[in-house]
């Protein structure tokens, strides 16, 4: 099959993000003459004959073999993330959870060393620092946006350097010229997990960045309806963790891989959406007599909202806020007032969501530490949807008022 | 609620089961009842199943109706419609009709012994003209295809009201983002699902929404007898479109109001249907009666013949060549020789379908893009 024009890396670094949204990785012409790419559930491949099994291995014939080892709909998908992140090749998985470990399962060995800046998703340090640590691999973790700290943690055995920007749920901004600079002084690896700001909104690697990260359930899929995981970086980088996504299998189905392509279609107004309805929620919340406090980096009180002008297109649909003089009864009431966003954890799909990171994540651990981690009693994290701004506003507005 | 708020929310409530954001897809084809000779609300799928009903309820809020009714494509849930009509009954349906809606009329209801008169429903007292005694059932489209002629719903809707018929709206070129034809009087409103309403070219539906919960119980009746239902994986589709239909239909809707401009300009295009251009004969009433927009869809029609038409829709690269519409991919069709092949030249010509016509069904893509490409295709097709 001819590949399309848009497949051609030149074109799409001149193609608008809604025509590589919809376009990009596919064959302009598809099997059956169809407009959309087919679901191929085969766990399987079939050869013709025994030499074109040969041809295969010897590499004379680019095809599939097995669906652990790849599948054409996997392809196409990450064709479309890459091209949308700007990077030469991409990898999803069953989950972000799964893309991390894959990434962290191929680079590190027994005495390696990652750095992590401390608001890293709980669950990736929780993963290196108790798991990985079986296996030799030391973890160490540095105050948030501290460059000199995180520079003075590295030391030659320091293989990676780990960080999400924004970050969640205190949204610090990563100033990605620094945090990549470190990376280069110190011939480590870097990682950046742009869930929260998703390609529309910031570009990791064109700062230097060796890998992006995403948590393909949030804004990519963005339906709230799958769940997936992709890193995004240069070929020659992920090749070696395609090899290990084969041999450990944290692979995505066929099916999820389609609804991802398809969610991708309408990224960039979804994401317009979301940037606008953040933006105006979290100006709301600012000006509202009940609230002490709003994190987000699109507002000019927040801590990072120069570097987030800098390197940000927008500042997505998540918000966290404090509560005024609440405890944690107040502010859960506050929470179930809500009737448009409803309580659940995850973000970045079209339906609004909120959480009392208090119960929803920390609930089992002790004040002193969840003191630590800055998760006050008052906090609520919401996740701004794609509904119509005046009634996510006036929904919050009847929320914070009826306690 | 507010129109995007309630296409997300109303009809998808949280599963109480199990707390799933997103309602389940319920392939079941039976349900167990509570007892014998009683029943659950779900009994076996033909007559309801929760993942239809979930799109159904979202489709009925959208459209402002009391209920709706999913079917596996837009001209069964026409036929649906049709099925409400009894042998010796007339129908007066638009001059610029679906052709699958024609040859249904024209080569099955017919049978039936139900008539039909085709009328110009821009023209009222044309229109006017159509209505017998046994009239029963005016049927429209407006945006029309693909002349894009824009019909007056509230005055069609009088004057079938004034001769005790019903008025179907097939409202696929809108969708309710821009035009909602039960708030202008219409009775019944039908989509063909596969268009705008999913939205992704990757399924096939039909919809109809109605005002009056009499009638609606007659159309239920009418689908459960006959079957032709969505299927389960398609509504869960269908609905997951629907919580961007707002976007994509403004956003579309935008992008092709900036290449109808851009076309209106270039010496190679003789004339631009689009009902949001000021030249267009029915452009005040669009403004009045399309909510903010005048829709995705645009005809020109160029300086050339049939052959060098035919080149230009087979150079392009980001428009594809295909029938349909609706969906985030941009396509181009030639009527002359695709859509409205089957009239021979001369019933074509009376139409106003030329050979140098074009049809274009704007996607999600960027303008800049789909111009550039639209700009080289005509260069080489004309050449």
């Amino acid at each position: 099959m001819t590949p399309a024009p848009q497949n051609d890396p030149a074109a799409a670094s001149r193609s608008g993000i809604s025509t590589l949204a919809v376009h990009a990785g596919e064959d302009r012409q598809k099997l059956a003459n169809a407009i959309t790419d087919p679901i191929i559930c085969a766990s399987t491949y079939t050869f013709s004959s025994t030499q074109a099994v040969i041809d295969f291995i010897e590499q004379k014939q680019q095809r599939e073999e097995y669906g652990r080892y790849g599948n054409p709909g996997e392809k196409i998908v990450e064709r479309k993330l890459a091209a949308l992140d700007g990077g030469e090749e991409a990898l999803v998985y069953a989950s972000g959870m799964a893309a991390i470990v894959g990434l962290l399962m191929t680079k590190l060995n027994a005495g390696d060393e990652v750095v992590f800046f401390d608001e890293c998703y709980h669950r990736s340090r929780e993963f290196c620092a108790k798991h990985l640590s079986r296996f030799g691999v030391v973890t160490r973790q540095v105050k948030a946006c501290d460059y000199d700290a995180m520079a003075a943690a590295i030391n030659s055995r320091t293989r990676l350097l780990v960080s999400e920007s924004p970050t969640n749920p205190h949204q610090s901004v990563v100033d990605l010229e620094r945090f990549a600079e470190l990376g280069r002084k110190y011939k480590v690896e870097t990682l950046i997990d742009a869930t929260l700001a998703t390609p529309y909104n910031v570009k990791p690697l064109s700062y230097g960045v060796d890998y992006v990260l995403h948590s393909a359930t949030k804004y990519l899929g963005g339906h709230n309806d799958l769940l997936a995981g992709v890193i995004v970086g240069s070929k020659e980088k992920l090749e070696d963790v395609r090899k290990m996504r084969g041999i450990l299998g944290g692979i995505n189905s066929p099916h999820n891989l389609y609804l991802l392509e398809r969610g991708l279609k309408t990224f960039e107004l979804r994401m317009q959406r979301h940037n606008q309805n953040g933006q105006a929620v979290a100006e709301f919340l600012a000006s509202h007599p009940k609230v002490e406090k709003v994190y987000y980096p699109g507002l000019a009180s927040h801590a990072g909202h120069e570097i987030a002008r800098k390197q940000m297109r927008g500042f997505g649909g998540l918000i966290t806020f404090l509560v005024k003089d609440a405890d944690w009864r107040q502010t859960a009431a506050v929470v179930d007032a809500a009737k448009i966003a409803r309580i659940a954890p995850s973000l970045g799909g079209v339906e609004s969501l909120i959480e009392q990171p208090l119960v929803m994540s920390y609930y089992e651990v002790p004040p002193e530490d969840r003191k630590r981690f800055g998760i006050p009693d008052n906090m609520i994290r919401l996740s701004c949807g794609i509904e119509n701004t005046e009634d996510l506003i006036e929904d919050l507005r009847q929320a914070l008022e009826s306690v | 609620m507010q129109f995007r708020t309630r296409a997300i929310h109303v009809g998808n409530e949280r599963d109480p089961q199990t707390g799933a954001v997103v309602p389940p897809v319920h392939f079941a084809s039976t349900f167990v009842q509570p007892g014998a000779g009683e029943w659950g609300e779900f009994d076996y799928s033909r007559s309801g199943n929760p993942t239809r009903k979930a799109f159904e309820t979202t489709m009925a809020s959208l459209e402002g109706g009391v209920d709706a009714l999913a079917f596996s494509t837009g001209m069964s849930a026409t036929h649906c419609a049709m099925m409400l009509l009894e042998s010796g009954d007339h129908v007066v349906a638009g001059a610029d009709l679906y052709g699958g809606s024609y040859r249904l009329l024209h080569k099955v209801v017919n049978r039936s012994g139900v008539s039909v008169t085709l009328a110009p429903t821009t023209d009222l007292a044309a229109l006017k003209k159509a209505f017998t005694p046994k009239t029963k059932l005016v049927w429209i489209e407006s945006p029309g295809n693909p002349l894009l002629s824009i019909t007056n719903i509230a005055a069609v809707a009088e004057l079938a009201h004034e001769h005790g018929a019903l008025v179907g709206v097939d409202n696929t070129f809108a969708t309710p983002v821009l035009t909602r034809p039960l708030e202008l009087g219409a009775d019944i409103v039908m989509h063909s699902a596969t268009k705008y309403i999913g939205g992704h070219s990757d399924l096939l539906g039909g919809v109809l929404v109605v005002r009056d919960k009499e009638l609606f119980d007659r159309l239920y009746f009418l689908q459960n007898a006959t079957g032709a239902v969505m299927g389960p994986l398609e509504s869960f589709l269908a609905s997951r479109g629907l919580k961007t239909l707002d976007l994509r239909v403004r956003e579309q809707s935008k992008t092709a109001a900036r290449l109808a401009e851009w076309l209106t300009g270039d010496k190679r295009v003789k004339r631009v249907l689009y009902p949001g251009l000021p030249t267009h004969p029915g452009h005040e009433l669009a403004a009045q009666q399309m909510d903010g927009a005048f829709g995705a869809m645009l005809t020109f029609e160029l300086h050339g013949d049939f052959h060098q038409t035919k080149r230009v829709c087979e150079a392009t690269h980001l428009f594809q060549l295909a029938v349909s519409l609706g969906a985030v991919e941009s396509l181009i069709e030639q009527p002359a020789s695709m859509s409205h092949a089957s009239y021979d030249p001369a019933a074509r010509a009376s139409f106003g379908i030329t050979d140098g016509l074009i049809r274009l069904s704007v996607g999600l893509e960027a303008f800049e893009d789909l111009r550039d490409d639209l700009d080289a295709a005509i260069t080489k097709g004309l050449s």
